[in-house]
């Protein structure tokens, strides 16, 4: 083991690490005034990180020269590509925040916090680790370190008894997965000797003994449970509502990407031989998360909780790409994962400049009645997420879902796909819902606050990016996610 | 023989009081339950030759379950009083409890002196370099090439840190009852703290 090289490949971690340290220095002499300073260099240091990665992004890495530490960990261009979409997402997060904690109107006495930038660094340094983890081991404390800032983010208000419900009902349910995956993990170890990926996946080959599979189903349950695949999504909907907004943004996003690719690491690398054993399961977590997510919005009146379900559903599409078992259906999912970002994160960012005079804010169907006539941009900015969203073409999210329709056409899965296809149906109901409130109900008049310049700007760089202009990018997209399925494939 | 003995008996005895820790009703109980079930756990990690993480077990679980006591103490509402009634009726059961302890300790020693159990062939690439303790086996491990996953828990239990002062500590305000000033505390001087009176007597003194 070459610890120059090590640490080379693991460069943006580090720069992340030492960038969190020093921030925490400068907040704890500082004090909650430096918030806002902390906010800025934090979001400054995800995009230095981000452009760390642009060589190997570029060239696609892969193979032995990829690995850090022995086997603990490696940088391939699939690690590489999940990276740079938790940045992204993660600096989206920080963009949006002070302006949210700065209204006292919310609860929030204070104003910002000085730490909440640093939790949310420390948080995108677990999460990139997760997904360059080779080995259980990393895999777990990377893991760990998400959820543990991820925890503290969801209840930062603590004097909102809505925030601190789910603070605390995110970290029991989460602590319960945590206990089942190191259960599985723990099996897994038991039956091949090794928690290096490869190693497990090489005692795994032939005929798969009960033991290990059990082992299979309860890191496969644990992983579920951290995307909120259903049936692991209870605590979705409660942490989404109760967590403050800009937390939300960052929940359905950058961890759900990490979660994301390191459940697909899991299934394609670890048990990439044993396919079979999986893809059933996987299948069914992808067609229950559609079918829930589509019929659980229908009846919910608050806008976060049904982005919650949105999310569940935009998972199952996800997992559906997963569940194909091939190159083709990793690209999909990666390429779908990217355009569900942008989607979550531009409707976050609306629902964060739906705020009266006085800045407070509006969550509900009633209060975004006839939006269209009192705010028109924001109401034309959430009509283009929604239709992207329910994949109404030529929108972008209409792309997302044709490449995971394809991929799991071309192999065969037909029944699955139309499935697929009748719960999105089902579900663009209330994301049409949605457009019917705000431009044909009578106006209510409610949204009449103003937003900060760093609202508008992402809003309409999430709704350039889903709409038809969108386009241009899918060739530079699908040629970084088909070198990420081809990294993530290369072992078999 | 010994060892095998002794294997089934920790090996049991964990089963049994893992079970007692979440069927027991008094939760002062289960947590002594718990402390059995570590000590038992301590005593299979001496059987198979890694007396540094038996101790350990016991010093940080005992220790971290001393704190969980003290929650639980203060949490819960426990009637002591009800609690020291039994102690007379349960001493025996106490009584057989510590002996159970006693011997367990007495086994372990034998069983760890008369040789660690085999656990399956050992194969080159795990094995501790020769005549290096637990302890220097672990370290080497640790420091070496597992270096960054304990840099990362070390960053995960700073998150820890930071998440608990996030949620708990309260600035208490300037001028609030109770808050110490200490710089004006040191600053003040005899003279302009006391006086010194000479009072007649039957006068009175004024101040």
């Amino acid at each position: 083991m070459d610890y120059a090289s090590s640490f080379a490949l693991i460069a943006p971690e580090l720069l992340l690490t030492a960038s969190g340290l020093v921030l925490l220095l400068v907040a704890a002499f500082g004090g909650d005034k430096m918030a806002r300073p902390i906010a800025i260099l934090a979001a400054a240091t995800l995009f230095g990180a981000g452009i760390m990665l642009l060589p190997g992004l570029h060239s696609g890495v892969m193979g032995l020269d990829t690995y850090a530490f022995g086997t603990l960990m490696r940088a391939d261009a699939f690690a590489l590509f999940a990276k740079a979409m938790i940045y992204l997402a993660a600096i989206g997060c920080l963009m949006i925040a002070p302006p949210y904690f700065a209204q006292a109107a919310n609860g929030n006495e204070r104003g910002m916090r000085a730490e909440y930038p640093i939790l949310v660094l420390f948080a995108v340094l677990g999460m990139s680790i997760m997904v360059s983890a080779s080995d259980f081991m990393t895999l777990y404390l990377g893991l760990e370190l998400n959820s543990l800032a991820a925890y503290v983010l969801a209840s930062v208000m603590r004097n909102d008894a809505k925030s601190s419900e789910a603070g605390l009902k995110y970290f029991v349910l989460g602590a319960l997965a945590s206990g089942i995956l190191l259960y599985g993990m723990s099996l897994l170890y038991g039956f091949t000797g090794s928690t290096e990926f490869g190693a497990v996946r090489a005692g795994l080959s032939g005929e798969m003994g009960t033991g290990a599979l059990f082992g299979l189903v309860f890191v496969l349950a644990g992983l579920a449970f951290k995307i909120a695949a259903v049936p692991f999504h209870m605590w979705t909907p409660d942490v989404y509502e109760g967590a403050p907004t800009p937390v939300t943004a960052f929940f359905a996003t950058a961890p759900k990407v990490a979660a994301v690719a390191l459940i697909a690491r899991v299934a394609l690398e670890v048990f990439g031989e044993q396919a079979a054993a999986w893809q059933q399961i996987v299948m069914f977590l992808a067609l229950a998360s559609i079918v829930v997510g589509a019929l659980g919005a229908i009846g919910q009146d608050n806008l976060k909780r049904l982005l919650a379900y949105s999310s569940i559903n935009n998972v199952g599409f996800i997992l559906l790409g997963l569940a194909v078992a091939n190159a083709a259906g990793a690209s999909a999912m990666m390429i779908y994962l990217f355009i569900y970002v942008a989607m979550s994160l531009g409707s976050f960012v609306a629902l964060l400049m739906l705020r009266g005079e006085d800045g407070t804010l509006y969550e509900t169907f009633d209060d975004i009645k006839g939006l269209s006539s009192t705010q028109p941009v924001i109401a034309w900015a959430l009509l283009l997420l929604m239709f992207s969203l329910a994949g109404i073409p030529p929108l972008l999210g209409f792309y997302g879902k044709f490449v995971i329709f394809q991929a799991t056409v071309e192999a065969g899965l037909v029944a699955f796909g139309a499935i697929a296809i009748a719960a999105s149906v089902i579900g663009a109901f209330y994301y049409i819902k949605f457009v019917k409130v705000m431009f044909f109900d009578e106006p209510v008049d409610r949204v009449t606050g103003k937003s900060t310049a760093a609202h508008w700007a992402l809003l309409l760089i999430t709704a350039v990016i889903i709409s038809p202009l969108g386009y241009l990018l899918t060739p530079s997209l699908t040629d970084l996610a088909d070198k990420a399925a081809d990294a993530l494939f290369l072992v078999s | 023989m010994i060892q095998t003995l002794a294997f089934y008996l920790f090996a049991g005895l964990v089963i049994a009081s893992a079970v007692m820790v979440i069927m027991a009703r008094n939760p002062v109980h289960s947590v002594l339950w718990l402390i059995l079930a570590f000590f038992n756990a301590a005593g299979l990690m001496v059987l198979v030759g890694a007396e540094f993480i038996a101790v350990l077990l016991v010093i940080v679980y005992v220790g971290a379950v001393a704190v969980l006591f003290l929650f639980v103490v203060m949490m819960l509402d426990i009637d002591f009083a009800a609690m020291r009634a039994g102690f007379v009726r349960n001493f025996p059961l106490g009584l057989a409890i510590a002996a159970i302890l006693l011997a367990e300790l007495f086994l372990g020693i034998g069983a760890y002196n008369a040789g660690g159990l085999q656990l399956g062939t050992p194969d080159g690439a795990n094995q501790a370099a020769m005549g290096a303790s637990n302890i220097e086996a672990i370290g080497a491990l640790l420091y070496g090439p597992y270096i960054i996953l304990f840099e990362i828990a070390g960053i995960i239990l700073l998150v820890a840190m930071i998440g608990a002062i996030v949620l708990t500590h309260r600035e208490a305000k300037p001028g609030a009852r109770g808050r110490q000033d200490i710089g004006k505390q040191i600053s003040r001087r005899p003279d302009e703290a006391t006086i010194m009176k000479n009072p007649e007597s039957g006068q009175g003194v004024e101040l």
